[in-house]
């Protein structure tokens, strides 16, 4: 089998991937703030000046949606299509497979680190100070990229049997847009739904973050209770159902 | 104690297995269509003992790749058994696991680790795989800016440096210029004198004939002739197999 290093070549995979992501952009690292602040912006005038909501500090609101949504559905995609992207390298060289879509994902995660810098930026900007309870930040970003990671290893070893998978994921994210609380507050979710969505670990993630820069509160413990037993949950799913199929890859990539 | 030994070894596909799109995946659940085995080796036995070298030969589609994909333990075989001694690397295809973007430093180290170095091995090799390359300044260049040849000279650098215990060599012979074909020979039977075993697949016969002990000639997954590289070279050549490049030999 495969005697590497397993570390330093996750390193230079997740490298790898974010120096392509951006070799061919001129304005680079740019382009990743770009994004989530046109969709602030769009959604700030539509949801103040057409539909006008009563949510104080609206651009914030909405970032802390958008952000894990923009990291999520990205490194999800990444994630399910890496082990076809890699078909080359992994038809050739015996690697311990599961280190392909992780660094994906954790590949996005770096990108993640730009947009987070943006969101507390924009916190500091729109007058929340900084308070202690950002120290839980890490932490619930840390469960949110678990949950990824679990995921795109079921994805991506399904993808490599059944090449829709990818437009499915696709679909599901673009469904997941308007399933997740993004541009509308938490508390307007109608209760019998309430619990169900706490499930969802980027709309889990969402509630915490706006606990934390908008009302300077800690996360409520239900929430980081589920957020915490899923992600762990998905990636050990992830990881089992990978190990499972990761046999026969070889014949079909 | 053999480097490499294969026992009965078989390996199939599934024929329409390269369809993979949910309709065909739906139409073949309901219809329960028998699939076809495709065998790609078939009862393939064979060992290379450590520090000698084995020229598999055979057309295309014979089953040399997928034979030295067992070896490296890329596949497992579908039947039969394969036992391993040493640390083995393969060559990479031209453009296996390289990125035309980058450039070809960051290529080269992401192929030392993908071929199982350490960061500080990777480190200490750096300079030599980029020396014996000859790509000089355009180390620094992205990689769709080289020749093939100059990808097929790097990529043969980094495998060589790797310094394992099994050398693959897929293809890969004859790259680059004149010069840096003797430069890879030498290196190869320094290689080799280091007491290595060496696996070669090539259609350049002159070549496997100069650097193989032995020959294994394959023929529609199933082993024709295997034994020493001059005589099996030559009654490959007899059955009329190989044509215009062998001519040169003769």
């Amino acid at each position: 089998m495969w005697h590497g290093d397993i570390l330093f070549l996750l390193q230079n995979l997740v490298v790898r991937d974010f120096r392509v992501r951006y070799r061919n952009m001129s304005l680079g690292v740019l382009w990743s703030l770009l994004n989530p602040l046109v969709m602030m912006g769009a959604l700030t005038f539509v949801f103040t000046k057409i539909y006008p909501s009563n949510v104080k500090n609206f651009p914030v609101f909405v970032l802390c949606g958008l952000v894990p949504y923009n990291f999520f559905t990205l490194a999800w995609i990444n994630g399910t299509t890496s082990i076809i992207d890699n078909s080359g390298l992994l038809k050739r060289i015996p690697l311990p497979k599961e280190i392909v879509p992780l660094a994906s994902v954790l590949s996005v995660a770096a990108h993640l680190i730009i947009q987070i810098l943006l969101l507390l930026a924009s916190t500091l900007i729109f007058g929340q100070g900084p308070n202690i309870q950002w120290l839980w930040l890490p932490v619930v970003w840390g469960f949110e990229i678990i949950f990824v990671c679990g995921l795109a290893l079921v994805t991506a070893a399904i993808n490599v049997y059944v090449r829709d998978t990818r437009y499915v994921v696709e679909a599901i994210n673009t469904i997941l847009f308007w399933l997740v609380p993004i541009f509308y507050s938490f508390e307007r979710i109608p209760a019998r739904f309430a619990g169900v969505y706490q499930l969802n670990p980027v709309a889990a993630l969402i509630l915490c973050l706006r606990n934390i820069l908008l009302t300077a509160s800690a996360p409520p413990n239900s929430t980081l209770v589920k957020l915490a037993s899923v992600s762990f949950a998905m990636f050990a799913i992830g990881f089992i159902v990978f190990r499972k199929s990761k046999h026969a890859f070889y014949d079909h990539i | 104690m053999p480097a490499v030994s294969f026992a009965g070894v078989s390996k199939y596909f599934y024929q329409h297995s390269g369809r993979m799109l949910l309709r065909d995946r739906l139409v073949h659940l309901l219809r329960r269509s028998p699939k076809e085995r495709f065998y790609a080796l078939t009862d393939v036995s064979f060992a290379v003992e450590t520090g000698e070298s084995l020229a598999i030969i055979g057309h295309n589609g014979a089953g040399k790749s997928t034979l030295l994909n067992i070896v490296t333990q890329v596949c497992a075989p579908s039947a039969g058994e394969v036992t391993f001694e040493g640390r083995i690397a393969a060559l990479l295809e031209l453009g296996a696991g390289f990125h035309p973007d980058l450039t070809g430093a960051e290529n080269v180290h992401i192929n030392a680790a993908v071929l199982g170095l350490t960061r500080r091995q990777a480190h200490e090799t750096f300079d030599r795989m980029v020396e014996f390359s000859g790509v000089g300044d355009f180390i620094n260049e992205p990689l769709r800016t080289y020749s093939s040849g100059m990808v097929l000279r790097l990529a043969f650098s980094i495998a060589i440096n790797v310094d394992p215990d099994i050398l693959i060599v897929d293809e890969m012979l004859g790259v680059g210029d004149q010069k840096f074909y003797a430069k890879s020979m030498e290196r190869i039977s320094n290689f080799r004198h280091a007491g290595k075993t060496l696996l070669c697949v090539s259609h350049s016969l002159e070549t496997l004939e100069n650097l193989c002990d032995r020959a294994l000639w394959l023929d529609h997954g199933r082993v024709v002739q295997i034994g020493p590289a001059r005589e099996v070279i030559r009654a490959y050549q007899d059955s009329g197999a190989p044509l215009a490049r062998a001519k040169g030999l003769t």
